[in-house]
C-alpha cells in the first residue's frame, strides 16, 4: 500500500478528484472551497504543475456532496497544507496512469516520456498524445492506495502576473450564490427578533399572508418566515410581520461591563493542560497583567444566502458554507431526513472569515422551500447578518512571569477565559444550526465544548513558542455566553498572541533589553528567528529609537497554531486623538509557495482585518438586545486609515506549503499595541485600543 | 391566493439600451437591475446605503442603487459593471483593478469600480484624495483589499490621466 496524504487516504477514488474532459480541459474537484481567499487558484496551480498542463486548461468545479472528496471544513489555514498535498498526489498518480497509456501507444516506457502542455512525447519527438486523446484508455475508477507511489514533480505554475482564475468573471458579471436563479424559484426571508433571548409568541399570519407577492407564511414553533415572488416583497412582508409579532423574553442578558467583566459571573470548565515540573530559576523581578478582546462580528459584505429545492423527500441545497459535508449532516438531522436525501452544492459567497451565517441560512432555505413547495432563495437582512451570525468569541487573558537577573524568563503562567470558539454544524452530537433550536420540535445544540488541542480554540497559540522556563497553562471554557460564538479567523490566536507579545515587551522593558533582541534570545527555531530578523530589517528597526512624542513602533510575532505559517511584523503608529497605523512591515514563512501573489494578498487582508479588529471593532449589547444592527453600529477600518503594508516572503522551497490567511492576526494586534506603548509610554491591554482607553491609560500613568 | 403588488412601469436606458421595467411601485433600482433585468454584476450588499456594493452610474454619477427608487431612475441613463467592457476590452478602471488583483472575494469590488469610474470620468476628474474620501464614506471592504484597491486607483488615474 502506498503511503498517501491524509485527505487522499480518506478519499482514495481518483475519479472524485479529477476528470479528463473531451474538450482538452481537466476538471478538478477539491473539498477545499473558494471563500474569497483564492484557494481555487492555488489548487489549479498545483494540478497544472503536477499534470504538466497549462493552467488555463484546468477547470475548478464547484464541489458538491455527490462527487467531491470529503475534506471537512475549509478552515484553519489547512487548505494548501492538507488539501493541496492530496490534490498534488492525486494528480501525480493520474499523470503516471496516462503516461503508461501514452507509452503503450507511442512505444517505449512511461518513464522516458515527457509531458508538457498536456502532451506526452518520446524524447526528441514532435508528435505526441494529449490527455484528452488518451481518456478512453485510462480508468480513473481506481483506488490511490492500490497504485505505486508516483514521482511528484513538485513546484507550481506560479510566475509573475499569474493571477486569480475567478476574478475576471466576478469583476464583469455574476459569480456569486446571490446571483443564482432556478426555474420557478421564489424568495424567502426569516423573521428573527432583536434580542437573542426572545422567542416568537404570536404572529398575525393571515395579515402577513395578504401582503403583496406573499406565497407562504411559515410558522414552526419559534421559527417564522415568508416566501414571496420577489426578494424585495419578501423583505417588506417580514418587516410588516415584525410589527405584528409578539415575543417572549426567555432570559435576560448579563451587563457587558468593561473589558468582558460579564465573564466573572458565569460558570466555567477549567483545565490546566500544561504544567512543567521542577523548580524555577531564581527571579530578579516578577510581572503580571490582564488583556482582553471583545466579541467580533464576521460582517461579510454580502448577505448570507442559500437556495434549496425539494424533490419529494430529497433536498438539494446551494451554500457558501465552509464545509459542505458537515453541513449536509447537520441539515439531515435538522430536517429529520436520511443523509442520502440531502445534497449540498458549494457556490461562491462574499468573503468568509469563519462560520458566518452561511450554514444557518441553508437550513432557513430548506425549511421555507419545503413549506412553499417551490425552490427558494433566502438572503439574510443586514441586521440579522450582524446580530444572528455566530460571533468571534470574546477573551480574557491573564499572564504572569518572572525574569532572572541576566534577562532570561524563568517562569510563565497563561490563563485564558473564553466561550467555545467552535459550534459548527457537524461538530459534536447535537444540531448546530440556528433555526433547528427554534422549531416546534426543537433540536438541541451540541454540548458547548471548545475545539480540541493541539489546534485548540480559546487556547489556540497560548503555548508560547519561546523558551520561558517553568510553564503553566490554564484554559477556562465559558459554556454560557450572552451571544452565540463560533469560528472566526485565527480563533484564540488573535488575543493570545496579542497578550503574549505585549507581555514580552513589558518584560523586555523592565529588563532593559531591546524587544527584538529579547525575543531572539528566547527562541530556538531558526525559521522564527529568520522572520523576526527580516521584519526588523524591512522596518529599519533601531534599538536606540526611544519613541515618544506620539509616534512609535512595535514588533509582534507568532507561528500560527505553533505548526503553521510564521509571521512577524513591525507596526509604525502615530497617536493623537486616536491611533493611526501608518505602516506594517512584515515577513512571512509559509513554506514552499504555491501562488506568491495569493500569499501576499492573504497576508495583506489579514493585516488590514487585524488592524480593524484591534483598533475599532466591538460587538455590544444592552438590555434591549443586539447592539449592532447596521453598518453604522460597526465601523471597520476605512480606506484612509489603511496602513502601508510591506510583506517579505521568506521562502524555504523544500518545506511543506502552509496556509497564510490567519498568521497575521495576533502579531499585528500586538505590534500595534507595542507601538502605542512605544509612542506614549503607557500601555493599553484591552482591545479595541480606543481613544477612551488610551486617555484612561495616560490618566492612570 | 397571492395578493398582487401595485405595479408601475418605468423607462430608462441601461448600458445604452432602452428598457421598460414593470415592478412593484416601491422597488429599488437595485432590484430592477438584478431581478427584472438580470444584470447581476451589480451586487446586493446591505441594501441600506452603507456598503456601496450596489453602486451604478446614473447619468454618469456614482449612485447606490439600493436606496435609489426605480421612479427616480426614469428617463435616466444607467451604467452598470456589464456596460464598462467593449467586447473583450475591459473598462480602464476595471482593468486596473484586475491588473492589481485588487480583490479577495471580489464582492465589494464592482461597486468600487463604478464609483472610481464615475469620479474619474467627471469633468474635471476627481483627485485621489477626493476618491478616497468617497470610498471612506460610501464603500466597505471586509476582506482587507484596501491596499490593492488604492494601488488600482493610482493605476487608473495614470491610465485615464486624472489628477494625482
Ligand atoms: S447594498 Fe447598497 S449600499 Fe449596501
Ligand atoms: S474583497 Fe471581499 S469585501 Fe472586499
Amino acid at each position: 500500500m502506498t503511503d498517501l496524504p491524509s485527505n487522499l487516504k480518506s478519499n482514495p477514488l481518483l475519479s472524485r478528484w479529477l476528470t479528463v474532459d473531451e474538450a482538452d480541459t481537466i476538471t478538478i474537484r477539491s473539498g477545499k472551497v473558494e471563500l474569497g481567499q483564492g484557494i481555487a487558484t492555488a489548487m489549479a496551480a498545483i494540478a497544472a504543475a503536477e499534470l504538466g498542463v497549462p493552467v488555463e486548461r484546468i477547470r475548478v468545479e464547484n464541489t458538491d456532496t455527490l462527487r467531491a472528496p470529503e475534506e471537512g471544513w475549509t478552515a484553519g489555514s489547512f487548505s494548501v497544507e492538507h488539501g493541496g498535498a492530496a490534490m498534488r498526489f492525486a494528480c501525480a498518480l493520474v499523470r503516471e496512469l496516462f503516461a503508461e497509456a501514452a507509452a503503450a501507444r507511442l512505444g517505449g516506457s512511461a518513464g522516458e516520456l515527457s509531458v508538457e502542455d498536456g502532451v506526452f512525447r518520446r524524447p526528441g519527438a514532435n508528435e505526441g498524445l494529449g490527455y484528452h486523446q488518451l481518456r478512453g484508455a485510462v480508468d480513473l475508477e481506481r483506488m490511490a492506495g492500490d497504485l505505486p507511489a508516483p514521482k511528484l514533480r513538485g513546484g507550481t505554475v506560479d510566475r509573475p502576473g499569474f493571477s486569480r482564475i475567478d476574478l475576471r468573471g466576478k469583476l464583469t458579471g455574476p459569480g456569486f450564490i446571490q446571483d443564482m436563479a432556478l426555474p420557478g424559484m421564489a424568495w424567502g426571508r426569516v423573521l428573527r427578533p432583536d434580542h437573542p433571548k426572545d422567542r416568537l409568541a404570536t404572529l398575525d399570519v393571515a395579515a402577513v399572508k395578504a401582503r403583496p407577492g406573499v406565497i407562504a407564511v411559515v410558522v414552526d414553533g419559534g421559527f417564522a418566515g415568508v416566501v414571496a415572488e420577489r426578494d424585495d416583497l419578501a423583505a417588506a412582508a417580514v418587516e410588516f410581520a415584525r410589527k405584528r409579532a409578539t415575543w417572549t423574553r426567555t432570559a435576560a442578558l448579563p451587563p457587558m461591563g468593561e473589558a468582558n467583566a460579564w465573564m466573572e459571573g458565569v460558570p466555567k470548565n477549567s483545565t490546566t493542560f500544561l504544567a512543567d515540573e521542577g523548580e524555577a530559576a531564581p527571579a530578579a523581578f516578577r510581572h503580571e497583567a490582564d488583556y482582553s478582546r471583545p466579541y467580533i462580528a464576521h460582517a461579510s459584505v454580502g448577505p448570507s444566502t442559500a437556495v434549496a429545492r425539494w424533490d419529494g423527500d430529497a433536498v438539494e441545497v446551494w451554500s457558501h458554507s465552509q464545509g459542505i459535508y458537515p453541513l449536509r449532516k447537520g441539515l439531515a438531522k435538522a430536517l429529520r431526513v436520511d443523509l442520502e436525501k440531502v445534497t449540498v452544492r458549494h457556490a461562491h459567497g462574499s468573503g468568509c472569515y469563519g462560520q458566518n451565517g452561511a450554514d444557518d441560512v441553508a437550513l432557513d432555505a430548506a425549511l421555507l422551500a419545503r413549506a412553499a413547495g417551490r425552490p427558494v432563495m433566502v438572503q439574510w437582512s443586514r441586521a440579522d447578518e450582524l446580530s444572528w451570525s455566530p460571533f468571534g468569541a470574546p477573551m480574557r487573558v491573564h499572564l504572569s512571569g518572572a525574569v532572572a537577573a541576566d534577562g532570561t524568563i524563568t517562569e510563565w503562567a497563561h490563563e485564558v477565559w473564553s466561550p467555545p470558539h467552535l459550534a459548527r454544524p457537524g461538530f459534536g452530537d447535537g444540531v448546530n444550526l440556528l433555526a433547528a433550536w427554534h422549531l416546534a420540535e426543537p433540536h438541541a445544540p451540541s454540548a458547548p465544548n471548545d475545539a480540541p488541542r493541539p489546534q485548540g480554540g480559546g487556547d489556540r497559540n497560548s503555548v508560547p513558542l519561546y523558551k520561558v522556563g517553568k510553564r503553566r497553562l490554564t484554559h477556562h471554557v465559558l459554556p454560557e455566553r450572552p451571544l452565540h460564538t463560533s469560528a472566526m479567523r485565527g480563533l484564540g490566536a488573535h488575543c493570545n498572541v496579542f497578550a503574549i507579545e505585549s507581555f514580552l515587551d513589558e518584560l523586555a522593558a523592565q529588563a532593559g533589553i531591546d524587544p527584538v533582541e529579547f525575543r531572539i534570545r528566547h527562541l530556538e527555531d531558526p525559521r522564527a528567528i529568520a522572520v523576526i530578523r527580516a521584519a526588523a530589517a524591512a522596518a529599519g528597526w533601531d534599538p536606540k529609537d526611544a519613541g515618544g512624542e506620539g509616534t512609535g513602533r512595535g514588533i509582534g510575532f507568532a507561528r500560527y497554531k505553533n505548526s503553521g505559517a510564521y509571521y512577524a511584523c513591525v507596526a509604525t503608529v502615530s497617536v493623537e486623538e486616536k491611533v493611526r497605523v501608518l505602516k506594517v512591515q512584515g515577513a512571512v514563512d509559509a513554506g514552499a509557495i504555491v501562488h506568491r501573489d495569493g500569499v501576499l494578498n492573504q497576508v495583506e487582508g489579514g493585516v488590514v482585518q487585524a488592524a480593524s479588529w484591534t483598533l475599532k471593532e466591538e460587538v455590544r449589547w444592552s438590555d434591549a438586545g443586539f447592539g449592532v444592527r447596521s453598518w453604522a453600529d460597526y465601523p471597520l477600518l476605512s480606506f484612509s486609515e489603511t496602513p502601508v503594508i510591506e510583506t517579505v516572503i521568506v521562502e524555504d522551497p523544500s518545506a511543506p506549503s502552509l496556509g497564510a490567511g490567519e498568521c497575521a492576526a495576533g502579531p499585528v494586534a500586538a505590534a500595534i499595541a507595542n507601538a502605542v506603548a512605544h509612542a506614549l509610554g503607557v500601555r493599553v491591554r484591552h482591545m479595541p485600543l480606543t481613544h477612551e482607553r488610551i486617555a484612561a491609560a495616560i490618566e492612570a500613568a | 391566493m397571492t395578493a398582487v403588488p401595485v405595479l408601475e412601469t418605468r423607462s430608462f436606458s441601461v448600458n445604452g439600451r432602452d428598457v421598460a421595467v414593470t415592478a412593484p411601485e416601491d422597488a429599488s433600482l437595485l432590484a430592477a437591475l438584478r431581478h427584472d433585468l438580470d444584470l447581476k454584476g451589480t451586487r446586493v450588499g446591505c441594501t441600506e446605503g452603507y456598503c456601496g456594493a450596489c453602486t451604478v452610474l446614473v447619468d454618469g454619477r456614482p449612485v447606490q442603487s439600493c436606496n435609489t427608487p426605480l421612479w427616480a431612475a426614469a428617463g435616466k441613463a444607467i451604467t452598470t459593471i456589464e456596460g464598462l467592457a467593449q467586447g473583450d476590452v475591459l473598462g480602464p478602471v476595471q482593468e486596473a483593478f484586475l491588473i492589481e488583483q485588487a480583490a479577495q472575494c471580489g464582492y465589494c469590488t464592482n461597486g468600487m469600480i463604478m464609483t472610481v469610474t464615475g469620479l474619474l470620468m467627471q469633468n474635471p476628474p476627481a483627485t485621489k484624495h477626493e476618491i478616497v474620501e468617497v470610498l471612506d464614506e460610501r464603500h466597505i471592504c471586509r476582506c482587507g483589499a484596501q491596499p490593492r484597491i488604492l494601488r488600482a486607483i493610482d493605476r487608473a488615474i495614470a491610465v485615464i490621466g486624472g489628477r494625482k
